[in-house]
């Protein structure tokens, strides 16, 4: 069902139904008496196969509609519809599947091995014996850079990028139809940060993922994305298409066309948040 | 270089001080409480000589070893009677709340009464016996385990539990694959302190259970000599008690150290930045 869905995605995208469309989300935190509106009347649409930034300032609400769009959190008004199928807590297991969520921190489990975590969504499935599962999880292992040797490690003998490997090639394990990732590389230094970028990009294209993914950084949002969500006050602020070609080139950071659409970009996310 | 070699000296030294410093401390107490009793004439029914002591621990070596072996099986029975089912009951208070709301009072209960105004009770309930003092033992060490792996299976890290929430994982699953594992360090930890508790339970129990010939432990030789005005017999008996204790906790504090090496494994490189 999926490859036929990229099939007809990759000719005419603008004309299909968004694979995420989030309509009049709202949502308050705190008690009765000090009700702090964290999302308000938000409306944000995805195309398949597209990977879009939500771009914002700490405590904007990106996070929390990361978690409204997995279903972890239910709005207090609104609705998403996530492949046709409307998003809430109690979705059945066969919609929840196409989902799948990259944690701030990588959230490792420290008493098994890096196989045996990346395996774990598989497991709960109750599929980690199939030889074509087997067979996935070690062809996404190799395709997020950890050696055969790392396999048995555990992950308390990782550096902070591997444990974050691990967390996307879990992630990935049960090839969902959309990625969601909460600032997954917010904690890594920027030479690391641009590799798993990188990475990030080949996985995306070779797995035909759509993915959400909330940052704060705004060279890595034009990088890494078709479109940005700019967010402030609850709110989409802005949408703002990337005018970059994928595959992304190599020194596209250093170039001053991508310097001159920081800047715009830098100026709307201020303007937003002003 | 330098700064390294100085270091692994530091630590050398370190592990050489940790027995020596305590066997400075024993032999000047030791010498201390020789020279009080010789000085101030103290008689030895009140307070023999250390050396005394030595004496009576040699004379009732085979005494004392059989009776620490005793004590200890009950001792050990009981902690791991109090894992298991100290294990089952913070099981089924993670599972439901109600039940812990409604239950936790009469595990708070079972921690602050007092083992030695209930002892004498189990005895008339369940005899002159292994058993009991296996029970006692049991009940004043399980309170660690209850409340450790309590706090242990429902302290979950809020990703790990969303990370299974988007699997749609079962309640079971849940449990074993989850809770049950990030709560394993927690129960080395009540067991730790469960250890040192086992041993007083058993040898209080002990002490009730009296010299009946069908029980000896160290309890119960501690009562004899206590009746005979043996003091330095007792304290013989009173340092493998000590003895027995520490051997327990240092087994679980093995045990725990190899069970949770997964978990508290040390990075040792860096092959990526």
């Amino acid at each position: 069902m999926r490859s036929l869905l990229v099939a007809s995605n990759g000719t005419s995208s603008k004309s299909m139904p968004p694979i995420i469309s989030c309509q009049g989300i709202a949502l308050a935190f705190g008690s009765r008496t000090a009700k702090q509106q964290v999302l308000s009347d938000l409306s944000l649409d995805v195309q398949s196969s597209q990977i879009v930034s939500l771009l914002g300032p700490s405590g904007c609400g990106k996070s929390t509609l990361l978690r409204i769009v997995a279903g972890l959190i239910e709005p207090d008004a609104g609705e998403i519809i996530v492949d046709g199928e409307l998003v809430s807590r109690n979705m059945p297991r066969t919609s929840r599947e196409k989902l799948s969520f990259v944690f701030q921190e990588p959230a490792l489990l420290p008493w098994r091995t890096v196989w045996q975590n990346v395996m774990l969504p598989c497991q709960l499935r109750g599929e980690h014996r199939k030889r074509e599962t087997r067979d996935f999880v070690e062809h996404l292992l190799g395709l997020v850079g950890l050696q055969k040797s790392d396999w048995r490690k555990s992950p308390s003998q990782l550096s902070g990028g591997m444990k974050m490997r691990a967390s996307i090639a879990r992630a990935m394990s049960t090839r969902p139809a959309i990625l969601l990732l909460d600032e997954p590389f917010a904690a890594l230094d920027d030479m690391l940060r641009s590799k798993l970028n990188d990475l990030l990009l080949a996985i995306a294209s070779e797995q035909r993922c759509t993915m959400l993914f909330v940052t704060h950084n705004i060279s890595e949002a034009i990088y890494l994305s078709h479109s940005i969500a700019i967010m402030s006050q609850g709110r989409i602020a802005e949408r703002m298409e990337v005018p970059f070609n994928f595959p992304r080139e190599a020194g596209l950071r250093s170039t001053s066309t991508f310097a001159a659409y920081y800047g715009q970009v830098s100026a709307s996310l201020s303007r937003g948040n002003s | 270089m330098n700064s390294l070699l100085s270091k692994t000296q530091c630590k050398s030294r370190n592990k050489w001080l940790t027995y020596l410093a305590p066997f400075w401390v024993f032999t000047v107490v030791a010498t201390f409480w020789h020279f009080v009793v010789v000085w101030l004439q103290v008689p030895s029914i009140i307070l023999p000589s250390p050396i005394a002591v030595m004496n009576a621990l040699w004379q009732e070596r085979v005494v004392l070893l059989n009776a620490s072996w005793v004590t200890l099986q009950a001792a050990a029975v009981g902690l791991l009677c109090s894992a298991l089912f100290g294990s089952l009951t913070a099981v089924v208070f993670s599972q439901s709340s109600l039940l812990r709301i409604a239950l936790y009072p009469y595990v708070i209960f079972l921690q602050t009464v007092p083992i030695v105004a209930i002892a004498p009770l189990l005895i008339i309930w369940s005899g002159n016996n292994f058993r009991t003092i296996v029970l006692v033992a049991t009940i004043i060490s399980i309170f660690p385990v209850i409340a450790n792996v309590t706090s242990g299976l429902l302290s979950i890290n809020e990703n790990l539990r969303e990370l299974f929430r988007m699997q749609s994982a079962t309640r079971w699953q849940m449990l074993t694959k989850l809770q049950i594992p990030a709560a394993i360090p927690q129960l080395i930890l009540g067991l730790r302190i469960s250890s040192g508790l086992a041993v007083i339970g058993a040898i209080v129990a002990e002490f009730f259970v009296g010299n009946s010939g069908e029980y000896d432990g160290l309890g119960t030789i501690m009562t004899s000599r206590q009746a005979n005005l043996k003091t330095a017999e007792l304290i013989a008996a009173l340092m493998a008690c000590t003895c027995l204790g520490i051997l327990l906790f240092a087994s679980v504090n093995l045990i725990g150290a190899t069970l949770l090496r997964r978990w508290t494994r040390v990075s040792g490189f860096e092959s990526e930045r």
